[in-house]
């Protein structure tokens, strides 16, 4: 084998990988991207059923029902639309009535948003900024409501 | 008074440092060795001086002095004094202060190891590993002073975040950071190989140990921090692909590569610019992690602070490192010597490929990390990339390496028979198609991708094996021969086969965790059970505890098997008053092979328990595996060919001992 056949070889191997890599990409960017939407988007936009989204908003006061088989249902609103949802599990250790929350599921056929996950890892000062930015985009920003504290050292993380 | 000697440390250790960057460079340029020699007694003053304000922080934590504002926010004086300690960097401030300790800690090893490097490079890497010394001091000082008073000083602290009083969390900062500053060390060789212009095998065998360390440092970091996410976060799982995870896997992953391709730089001279940019990319990736941790541009637990000035000056600091090294590299890289011709099919080329398959899986993580950033700050538009993305990109890339991981090292330099190779692979083989087989037979439940996913990972365990079998001629000469062959075989080809086979065992782990786990979600009253993967789970009742710094309720969860007690497990729900907050303790019963975790949750209003349940398969060997990995990186750290300089005598002692 010559040094130009040599080069060629891996000029052609590092070309192949790059380009499986970007192939793999784009692939995998065109369906397995979580959208965020607030409930005032959903009903704004439309969301197909089936189609996976990430819905988040404040938990609505006196809206948590307990169907006592480990199943919940309550309600995510921008107080402009609100979205009921319904989850089978063990809620997150900072879920709160009256809280910002992110949920992540889909709607069934018959409307309903299922949620598979539901992230609320924050506490009483924080506020997932999706939910404050649709908050604020639906012209119901309080502000914080408290004065940032140590509090905000937990963030709302992806973590399911 | 301790507090302000601390404080003054600091600004003493930023002067330090600052003389550190400037003069033993100008000595390098002139040639004049005593301006090259202030390097050295400069970077130990400047550890001694860190170390002394890190120990006046501690100080400050463990006797729980309120009045400064840091021990304030994250401690409280009923806090256990291991949480008290590891508070010091369970926060934003103190976790920069002790990633600058391990940064001065570093450079402080070069000065000390270091006497038979030449003066130039010398010179050169502690100025660099000063330089970026400076930038961090200058940026706790500035922008996260760790020694702040409050004035009037309150009786109480407010105490640390619960999820982050815990044993193994404890200890995933101190090697994370490790882990990621140890590619300071790599990054600085690098850049003032650049200046010198030149890179010979002693500055790749001088970089060698250094990258090994900062890799196994880090290998322990993200294995414990996913262990604790497996056993605190009551989800089961144990990787989320969440961007905090992947910012620490970026450096792992570049690392790695790194690691192989300083082989070639130093056994054969060749690869050498493609050794320095990768040097430069896991440091600049380490930085790019502590940019998305700290700046609060992702929200996580790991976001201790959201303050944009913080993340504004980090990202100068990227900046400035990584588009200051870069193009030193485009400017010198063309100057070196490329050296050291090989065949496509040779170990030069299976670790090139290696690098190639690394750096690609690197990119799709980077990719899947960055781009919701992006969008965000581009259209405002928020979207999360979550695992589909990476089981689509990452995984296919990562699948062919895994495949040619046994292959590599049965390689021969310069030009190789592949068929030779394969010969001696033919065993591993046969086990990898049994393995197949009797997964299929077993779990014919399962994903029909997982049995091929167990065959590539006993693959990886049984070629392994392969390669000490085959180094030391097992079966084909008497044992007596292959045990003496094994005493003498260099330490790290035994590094290398742990580490291959400790991938292997992860991935054994990581498959059966994705494929083979059952879940329960349940809703119990006291007296009712439950049934999951063959296991009975009765609730035999709810009761209150009282912790050092919480009180808990805690479920009895009694576990039988066929009828056959297996005693009971015990889930809590814990409340931390001080904190004003709650944390699930999952309940974990491991038989070393297979986990049974039980989660407790709320009570319904029919007086009903939620349990949630897992039965993970194979989940200990992620953590086995990757303790395998890291016992195979330290055996690789004491390869006497790796330590530069050791007397004579004493490493004759220290081969002699047979390697476990």
């Amino acid at each position: 084998m010559t040094r130009k056949q040599r080069r060629a070889t891996f000029i052609a191997t590092s070309l192949g990988i790059l380009g499986l890599a970007v192939g793999l990409m784009l692939f995998a960017m065109r369906d397995s991207i979580v959208f965020f939407y607030s409930p005032s988007d959903v009903v704004e936009r439309g969301v197909e059923p089936g189609q996976r989204i990430r819905l988040g908003g404040l938990v609505e006061q006196g809206s948590l029902q307990d169907f006592g088989d480990a199943t919940l249902s309550f309600n995510v609103t921008d107080f402009v639309e609100t979205v009921t949802v319904t989850y089978r599990g063990v809620l997150p250790d900072l879920f709160r009535e009256g809280q910002g929350v992110v949920t992540e599921g889909a709607f069934g056929e018959d409307g309903n948003f299922t949620a598979t996950n539901v992230l609320a890892k924050h506490d009483e000062y924080y506020m997932p900024p999706e939910v404050a930015d649709a908050l604020k985009r639906s012209g119901q920003w309080q502000g914080e409501g408290a004065e940032a504290s140590h509090a905000e050292t937990y963030g709302q993380g992806s973590y399911p | 008074m301790i507090v302000e000697l601390g404080h003054f440390a600091l600004v003493l250790a930023l002067a330090v440092s600052l003389v550190q960057t400037v003069v033993p460079a100008i000595g390098a340029h002139r040639r004049d060795a005593q301006l090259m020699g202030v390097g050295e007694p400069a970077a130990i003053l400047q550890f001694l001086l860190v170390g002394a304000a890190f120990a006046a922080l501690t100080y400050a934590f463990v006797v729980s002095d309120f009045s400064v504002k840091l021990v304030y926010d994250n401690s409280h004086s009923m806090k256990p004094m291991i949480f008290k300690i590891s508070g010091v960097w369970g926060n934003h401030e103190g976790s920069m202060v002790l990633w600058i300790l391990i940064l001065a800690m570093f450079g402080a090893m070069v000065a000390f190891f270091g006497r038979n490097l030449p003066d130039t490079l010398r010179a050169r890497v502690l100025a660099v590993q000063a330089s970026i010394a400076v930038a961090f001091l200058l940026f706790v000082i500035f922008t996260s002073n760790p020694f702040v008073r409050l004035d009037p000083a309150p009786f109480e602290g407010t105490g640390l975040n619960p999820l982050l009083q815990d044993r193994a969390l404890a200890f995933h900062p101190p090697w994370l950071y490790a882990g990621y500053v140890g590619f300071s060390m790599t990054f600085s060789f690098a850049v003032a190989a650049l200046m010198e212009g030149r890179v010979d095998a002693s500055w790749a065998r001088w970089v060698r140990p250094w990258t090994l360390a900062a890799w196994l440092s880090l290998t322990i970091g993200i294995a414990m921090g996913s262990w604790w996410a497996y056993y605190t976060l009551g989800w089961g799982g144990f990787w989320f692909w969440d961007p905090v995870e992947n910012a620490s896997l970026m450096p792992w992953l570049a690392g790695t590569a790194l690691l192989h391709s300083a082989i070639v730089a130093e056994k054969r001279g060749a690869l050498k610019s493609w050794t320095i940019l990768l040097a430069i990319m896991a440091f600049s990736l380490s930085l790019l992690g502590t940019f998305l941790v700290r700046s609060g541009v992702l929200t996580s637990v790991h976001a201790f602070a959201v303050d944009p000035a913080r993340g504004s000056f980090i990202l100068g600091i990227l900046i400035f490192f990584v588009g200051g090294s870069l193009a030193l590299y485009a400017w010198r890289a063309p100057m070196l010597k490329a050296g050291g011709i090989f065949a496509p099919i040779s170990r030069e080329g299976a670790l090139l490929m290696n690098n190639m398959l690394l750096s690609a899986a690197t990119a799709s993580v980077f990719i899947g990390t960055l781009y919701p950033l992006f969008l965000d700050a581009l259209t405002g538009e928020k979207i999360t990339v979550g695992p589909p993305f990476f089981n689509y990109t990452f995984v296919p890339i990562f699948v062919p390496l895994l495949c040619l991981v046994p292959l590599g090292p049965l390689l021969g330099w310069k030009r190789a028979d592949v068929m030779a190779a394969a010969e001696r692979l033919l065993a591993a083989a046969g086990i990898a198609f049994v393995a197949l087989i009797a997964s299929f037979a077993f779990f014919h439940e399962g994903p029909w991708l997982a049995p091929f996913g167990m065959a590539l990972a006993v693959w990886l365990v049984a070629g392994a094996f392969s390669e000490v079998a085959w180094r030391i001629k097992l079966f084909s000469t008497p044992l007596a021969e292959s045990l003496s062959r094994a005493r003498r075989m260099p330490r790290a080809v035994w590094g290398t086969a742990l580490a291959h086979g400790g991938v292997g065992i992860c991935v054994i782990g990581i498959i059966g965790v994705t494929a083979w786990s059952d879940e329960l979600i349940t809703a119990v009253a006291p007296g009712e059970s439950a049934e999951i993967g063959g296991y009975t789970l009765t609730l035999q009742g709810v009761a209150l505890r009282d912790g050092p710094n919480f009180d808990a309720m805690v479920g009895v969860v009694g576990v039988s098997r066929g009828g056959r007690d297996l005693g009971t497990m015990l889930p809590e729900k814990r409340r931390f008053p001080a904190e004003r907050q709650e944390k699930t303790e999952p309940a974990i019963r491991t038989n070393g092979i297979s986990d049974l975790y039980v989660v407790l949750g709320e009570q319904a209003g029919n007086g009903k328990w939620v349990l949630r349940a897992y039965r993970n398969t194979f989940a200990p060997l992620i953590w086995i595996g990757g303790t395998i990995m890291a016992i195979g990186g330290l055996i690789s750290l004491f390869d006497r060919r790796l330590r530069v300089g050791a007397p004579t005598g004493a490493r004759m002692r220290f081969a002699a001992q047979p390697a476990e």
